[in-house]
């Protein structure tokens, strides 16, 4: 049975939901400018761009939506985002080269979302999702009385 | 672009957000001062856009990609009105902590508009 309101979007939840739509709407513009003006450049990297801006939306879509359902998915998508920033975070400092990319410079043409763990957008990509599933795990169904 | 307009317009951005960070974790909802500054804010986008529309026929052109300034301007001109309608719905402190944290990414926003504009080499 669908509830009127989530009980994930309310209190701080509601500011989680605002920081990670300002970082959807940050990434999915500079992976559409990216891919449009100079894709050949960094394909992988400009891909994963992409990859990332849609995850962070299908995210907000899941933290502001009520129901199990949608919490599985805020899960799912808070914890590949979680994934992304250490993975690809440490690929572009080790070996820039695996992604395409010619520097490690987070601040450069070729950066993406989780270049140096995000160093580009002030470390908010690496702290927001371990914020993310800590609410996430505090608004657990079990432990949230559903609201008829 | 004009530099010293882009300074005052990070300077106010920065205060708003702070000023809003305050009140909200204050416990405040949003009242007039809270959305006048987040107004503030938005107004002196629209002037950066102004600005931006004319400087290049002006004789004072991007170095960098033009493109890439408006996707960071627009983005930028769409939050503050967005947090303030939800400050409007939802009247309580978090809604002034967004408000907040708009003004903040505004700040950083309009910092790398400056950036592309004045350093970026397209």
């Amino acid at each position: 049975m669908a509830t009127k309101s989530s009980s994930r979007a309310v209190g701080v939840g509601r500011v989680l939901i605002a920081v990670y739509g300002i970082l959807a709407l940050a990434a999915t513009g500079r992976s559409v400018f990216q891919i449009i003006d100079r894709f050949g450049e960094a394909p992988v990297a400009f891909t994963l761009s992409a990859i990332s801006a849609l995850v962070y939306i299908v995210a907000t879509v899941a933290l502001l939506l009520p129901g199990d359902a949608w919490y599985r998915v805020a899960w799912f998508t808070i914890g590949f985002e979680m994934l992304g920033v250490l993975v690809v975070g440490t690929i572009s400092l080790v070996a820039p080269s695996v992604l395409g990319l010619h520097s490690a410079n987070p601040f450069g043409r070729e950066a993406t979302v989780w270049s140096a763990y995000g160093l580009g957008y002030l470390l908010v990509p690496l702290v927001l999702p371990v914020l993310g599933m800590l609410w996430l795990y505090r608004r657990r169904p079990a432990v949230v009385p559903r609201v008829a | 672009m004009i530099e010293w307009f882009t300074w005052v317009q990070v300077a106010v951005a920065v205060l708003a957000g702070l000023f809003c960070l305050v009140l909200g974790l204050a416990g405040r909802s949003p009242n007039d001062y809270s959305l006048g500054a987040t107004l503030l804010v938005e107004i002196l986008l629209i002037v950066q856009l102004v600005v931006a529309i004319v400087a290049p026929l002006a004789g004072n052109p991007p170095s960098g990609s033009l493109p890439e300034f408006y996707i960071y301007l627009v983005s930028a001109l769409i939050l503050p009105p967005l947090a303030g309608f939800w400050a409007l719905i939802e009247r309580n402190r978090w809604s002034t902590v967004v408000l907040g944290v708009v003004c903040l990414s505004v700040a950083v926003m309009v910092y790398r508009m400056y950036q592309i504009w004045a350093f970026q080499v397209a």
